[in-house]
């Protein structure tokens, strides 16, 4: 069973059509890049996946299960993990707390915040993926803008029990920083996560993902291995002009 | 906002020590206007009684300041709890008279809090109005209550009881004004810091959005804090009726002033997200050794008023001087 598995979704706002009849499957150790023009409707697929938005027809399949979420928390608690390019995070407190943020770990019998243990874990995550930052117990605003989107990747990464969505995440980020964050992306793939991630940089595209599936205006152009296409298919696809 | 992860680490110090210096401006100040005083009114200032006096005088700022560390945590601000005070301690006198008993004349008291509080975190959170102009408008409408309920008239309190509790009691040797103080303080730290409820506080108020979509109940953090404040206002109301006996429309109407200044010189943000109840607590002991020390020094009403508007001036400049961009 795949970990994500859309078919027919579709998502009207009034009379406008935003998302017409798409599909898309998602493996386990698999990157699935999302692209198309400003406006195709990639951000409002990831919405609907995260639960934020609800779909008007089609059906979600999480590892064969059929779900309709109600919010976004609801796809949370369902393994759905997203990585926004605003980072959605709180800068003015340290690692850990960012890391167990709405899920903060308590301590019998008392109920008391388990500072301690909640940083233990996490210096433990952010060894694993090679995250370098000073400790667990920095405060995020210390921090460059690599090395936060890496913590919000990180985040996704302990709680995702099925699959990460990432909304542009390197679109605030310089050259290193993007390439610290691509590695993060290929980690998360090694170790089996099923990544969807939007992107609008084709060369990250070819640098990150098995698979490509573009959108525009709504509608589903069409799905490619990485390895069979080209910059200019892509382009070409995307824009809907022959090269 | 970012730092460049290759700055060197002497200039991170220097930052570190910058930034840590103004959480500290509060203790700082409270040892240097201490020192003063007691160079300038000498034995007078130093005896027992001025010393257990300063913290009971303190006592219903410092329980106010709890309740304003969580609403400034949040980015919020609330102006109404001078007036709740007010109506809060006009309820339970009222209270007294008609049941008879401490206990619920004490719980009328807080609920009028909780009240006021319920309506300012319904008006901010549904109908998303600011903060500044909710509590701007309850101020006045709850300071309107007050002055109605009895008609500009004293309500005395003559239960014993009550007078004990909340006024002239002592626990151990010690008053229990200083009791209602030390037990506030711990709560309110124990909440901020060791509670999941103090963390989702801040972090609503550093990043709401943020907040929101890692689950956290935003719109109940934020009702919650307003209702909390309320009812630390309904408490000092409580704590200056059993003092002086009796419950009066003007009572608490200074307070607001002392209250914020107490907080944000003790290294709370305006901005939200950043708190320190410690600082709070000592804040509001620096705010009162200064009215004390201004009574002792001889002063007349209007010039405490001037000296006292000069300090908060200088000591709030110095701890949100620079803190806006970091």
């Amino acid at each position: 069973m795949n970990p994500l598995s859309l078919s027919g979704i579709s998502k009207h706002f009034g009379g406008i059509v935003a998302i017409e009849r798409f599909d898309l499957e998602v493996e386990s150790g698999e990157v699935v890049a999302l692209v198309g023009d400003n406006g195709a409707g990639k951000s409002t697929l990831v919405k609907i996946i995260s639960g934020v938005h609800q779909p008007t027809d089609g059906e979600i399949r999480l590892a064969g299960e059929r779900v309709a979420f109600r919010d976004a928390s609801d796809a949370r608690s369902n393994g759905v993990e997203v990585v926004y390019q605003d980072l959605a995070l709180v800068d003015l407190q340290p690692v850990y707390m960012n890391l167990f943020l709405g899920r903060e770990l308590r301590r019998k019998p008392f109920g008391l915040l388990d500072r301690a243990e909640m940083a233990r874990q996490t210096q433990q995550l952010v060894d694993d993926l090679d995250v370098r930052i000073p400790t667990a117990k920095a405060t995020l605003s210390d921090l460059s803008g690599g090395q936060r989107q890496a913590i919000a990747i990180a985040r996704a990464t302990h709680w995702a029990s099925r699959l990460v969505l990432m909304d542009e995440p390197t679109a605030a980020l310089g050259v290193a920083e993007t390439a610290k964050v691509e590695e993060l992306i290929l980690k998360l793939k090694a170790r089996g996560a099923a990544v969807l991630v939007v992107s609008h940089n084709m060369e990250q595209v070819f640098r990150i993902a098995d698979r490509v599936t573009v959108l525009r205006r709504g509608r589903q152009v069409g799905t490619r291995r990485v390895a069979e296409t080209s910059h200019n298919e892509l382009v070409s696809m995307i824009t809907g002009l022959s090269s | 906002m970012t730092i460049a992860p290759t700055k060197a680490p002497a200039e991170k110090g220097v930052h570190l020590v910058v930034r840590s210096w103004r959480n500290y401006v509060v203790y700082v100040g409270f040892v240097v206007v201490f020192l003063y005083f007691a160079a300038t009114q000498g034995a007078n200032f130093l005896s027992g009684t001025t010393l257990v006096n300063i913290v009971t005088q303190a006592t219903p700022i410092t329980i106010m300041a709890v309740g304003t560390v969580f609403v400034l945590s949040l980015g919020e601000i609330d102006l109404s709890i001078g007036s709740t005070v007010a109506l809060a301690a006009l309820t339970a006198a009222v209270t007294l008279q008609v049941a008879g008993a401490w206990w619920i004349a004490a719980l009328a008291g807080l609920a009028v809090g909780a009240v006021v509080g319920l309506v300012n975190g319904v008006f901010v959170t549904l109908v998303r109005l600011p903060s500044f102009l909710v509590t701007l408008a309850t101020m006045g409408l709850v300071a309107g209550l007050a002055q109605q309920i009895t008609n500009l008239q004293s309500v005395p309190v003559t239960d014993e009881a009550f007078g004990w509790i909340f006024g002239g009691g002592t626990l151990l040797g010690v008053p229990i004004l200083i009791w209602w103080s030390a037990v506030a303080a711990a709560i309110g730290w124990h909440v901020l810091r060791q509670r999941r409820f103090g963390a989702h506080v801040l972090a609503v108020g550093n990043n709401a959005s943020a907040a929101r979509v890692s689950g956290i109940k935003v719109t109940r953090v934020r009702i919650a804090v307003f209702m909390l404040s309320g009812m630390t206002a309904a408490l000092a109301g409580l704590l200056y009726a059993g003092r002086l006996a009796g419950a009066t429309y003007t009572l608490g109407t200074t307070d607001l002033m002392s209250v914020l200044a107490a907080v944000i010189v003790g290294g709370t943000a305006l901005t939200g997200g950043r708190a320190s109840m410690i600082g709070a607590v000592v804040g509001s002991l620096f705010m009162s050794m200064i009215n004390y020390g201004l009574l002792l020094a001889g002063l007349t009403v209007a010039q405490q008023e001037i000296v006292r508007g000069v300090i908060i001036l200088i000591a709030v400049s110095l701890s949100l001087r620079g803190k806006k961009g970091s």
